[in-house]
């Protein structure tokens, strides 16, 4: 246990530093608490230069009933929803495979293949982005959630299959052997021995995809325009030019598009923050 | 398998053999092959793309090096590159304050965790909206920051506005997911240090700094490289918060090689298609660099076993 448990510290320092948490807390989240208040004041503060006070009356409903009805951003989430939950389905299962390949089998150029996923997922999207465009506009897939969820789902291929790699390595390979053994075929290791093992590792990545793909922005710049194929993040920002200087309109409209990777996180926490530090510790 | 007769640890029979030498491309196959088509193809058309002239609609025209030569006496290349080297350096940042805050929160009170959760929140948040967020945070009217600074008696300042400090208020705005990041590291790092260790160096009177940095550090090697690695990328990635916050602005003094590229290639200016791969190739040398690194370590570790 480092630093020192607080339990041990005399009883002045106990209630000094659980005084001091919420403080930290309410400093390091300054700027989003702003954006949530923003989004429940009524306009009418805004035009009378009051930013900061309480707002004058609640408007939470308004406001947020206009970002849901009046605009174009349920939409823009539907967006996101088809183009991330089919990318995340794609990247799993591809690299279920992948990674299974890699993590039991002994070939010669195993390695080398490996280290092409993980060197080809940490290249700079920018050198992609000319030839994936071109590529899109080929196929005839420029401006479709479709050409945009393959994409997503060959480059978070390389990551994915970092990670499934490493965790089936972990896995007890006695147990494949034994397998074998029996005379099983392949595929159903695969299938009936291996990912059954794998469910945690799953959880971790869908949620983890779910999050990147949901905000990714520069993708959804390069690959789409306009409300009929764009997800939020790229959606967020036509909302603001149709609501300029409106603040209160805009903070709701952030917070909406903020809010599904958030709740994925609170009610996955466990097996994000498991996916997030993976290899954290040995 | 004919006979229970057979004893079970007999080699394995031919075809069975020749399954096992099969079934990994088999299960490779997709995955590889979108992976090729779509991230390390693309990479060597960039290359090749670099070396011509064009606009995205006629035929490419060859001109050698030519774009590299451009590059080299294009004013706003070079604000870029000096502004990637400031990202890269200051980004770093992260780590530290990653470590401090897991230190700070790793105790065991009431609804400590809770607390971590709430303070790995912007990590989760889209960098479009803590672009935005960030952006009405520093704005010269209202922004808290110059209504924090008015209480010290600072003057307004318009970060965003300003062209020597633009760039530091968007790493700043970056520092904030990217520390959340690093603390949930350390934070698991930390639940795995050897209490063993940390006993005994107590009692040889090892005290908080000197504990810090020779027994704790080095137990959290494997967070600090994966710090590292992800700090490193996100350094040379970030595009969503300039694009949102200044858009390269003002005057183009907040661009980097990412931002750059995207600008000289799809801009409503033209389309300089081949220029912008040149810069994409500057950008993944830089990058490439790390990655050989990155590799050689993992490399290590894997022949080390």
């Amino acid at each position: 246990m480092f630093p020192t448990p607080i339990e041990k510290a005399p009883r002045s320092w106990q209630l000094g530093y659980q005084g001091l948490l919420p403080v930290m807390l309410v400093a390091w989240l300054l700027p989003l608490i702003a954006v949530a208040m923003f989004s429940i004041k009524p306009d009418v503060d805004f035009t009378n230069g009051d930013y900061w006070g309480v707002p004058s009356r609640f408007a939470g409903f308004e406001n947020y009933g206009k970002v849901f009805f009046e605009s174009d951003m349920p939409r823009y989430l539907m967006n996101s929803v088809l183009i991330t939950v089919p990318t995340v389905i794609g990247a799993v299962a591809l690299s279920c495979m992948t990674g299974f390949a890699l993590g039991i089998y002994r070939f010669r150029s195993n390695l080398w293949i490996f280290f092409m996923f993980v060197a080809g997922n940490f290249v700079p999207f920018q050198i992609l982005m000319v030839p994936v465009r071109d590529l899109t506009l080929d196929l005839g897939l420029y401006n479709t959630k479709l050409g945009l969820v393959l994409f997503h789902v060959a480059f978070q291929t390389g990551f994915c299959t970092l990670f499934m790699r490493n965790f089936i390595r972990a896995l007890p390979f006695e147990l494949i052997e034994a397998a074998r053994v029996e005379g099983v075929a392949e595929w159903r290791i695969f299938w009936y021995v291996v990912l059954p093992l794998m469910k945690p590792a799953i959880a971790a990545l869908a949620v983890l995809i779910f999050t990147f793909i949901w905000n990714d922005y520069f993708w959804a710049v390069v690959l789409t325009q306009g409300a009929e194929s764009q997800p939020v993040t790229a959606g967020i920002t036509s909302f603001n030019a149709q609501y300029r200087a409106a603040y209160h309109l805009m903070s709701a409209g952030s917070i909406v598009a903020a809010l599904p990777p958030v709740a994925m996180f609170f009610l996955m926490q466990k097996h994000f923050i498991a996916g997030l530090t993976l290899g954290a510790v040995k | 398998m004919t006979h229970a007769t057979l004893p079970t640890t007999s080699a394995p029979l031919p075809r069975r053999r020749n399954a096992q030498a099969i079934a990994p491309w088999l299960f490779l196959a997709p995955g590889l092959l979108f992976f090729l088509f779509y991230v390390i193809f693309p990479v060597f058309q960039s290359f090749n793309l670099s070396l011509y002239k064009w606009d995205g609609l006629g035929a490419p025209e060859y001109v050698g090096l030519k774009n590299y030569r451009d590059l080299g006496s294009d004013r706003a290349f070079e604000t870029s590159l000096w502004n990637n080297f400031k990202w890269l350096v200051l980004y770093l940042l992260a780590i530290p304050g990653g470590l401090f805050i897991a230190l700070f929160l790793n105790q065991t009170v009431t609804g400590i965790r809770l607390y971590k959760s709430l303070f790995f929140f912007p990590f989760v948040i889209s960098q479009v909206v803590v672009g935005l967020v960030f952006t009405w945070f520093y704005d010269p009217t209202f922004g808290l920051l110059n209504i924090l600074l008015g209480w010290v008696g600072l003057g307004p300042i318009n970060v965003l506005g300003d062209p020597t400090l633009v760039t530091y208020g968007i790493i700043a705005a970056g520092l904030w997911p990217q520390t959340a990041y690093c603390m949930i590291l350390y934070l698991t790092g930390l639940n795995a240090v050897d209490p063993e260790q940390v006993e005994a160096a107590r009692l040889d009177g090892a005290r908080s700094w000197r504990m810090l940095w020779f027994v704790i550090i080095p137990q959290l090697r494997p967070a600090t490289f994966i710090a590292f690695v992800v700090t490193i990328i996100g350094a040379l990635r970030s595009f969503d918060l300039i694009s949102i916050m200044t858009n390269g602005g003002p005057f183009g003094s907040s661009r980097v090689l990412s931002f750059y590229m995207f600008e000289k290639a799809l801009s409503e200016y033209g389309f300089r298609m081949g220029y912008g791969a040149a810069i994409a190739v500057v950008l993944f040398l830089i990058m490439l660099v790390f990655i050989a690194y990155f590799l050689w370590s993992m490399y290590r570790e894997e022949t080390g076993r």
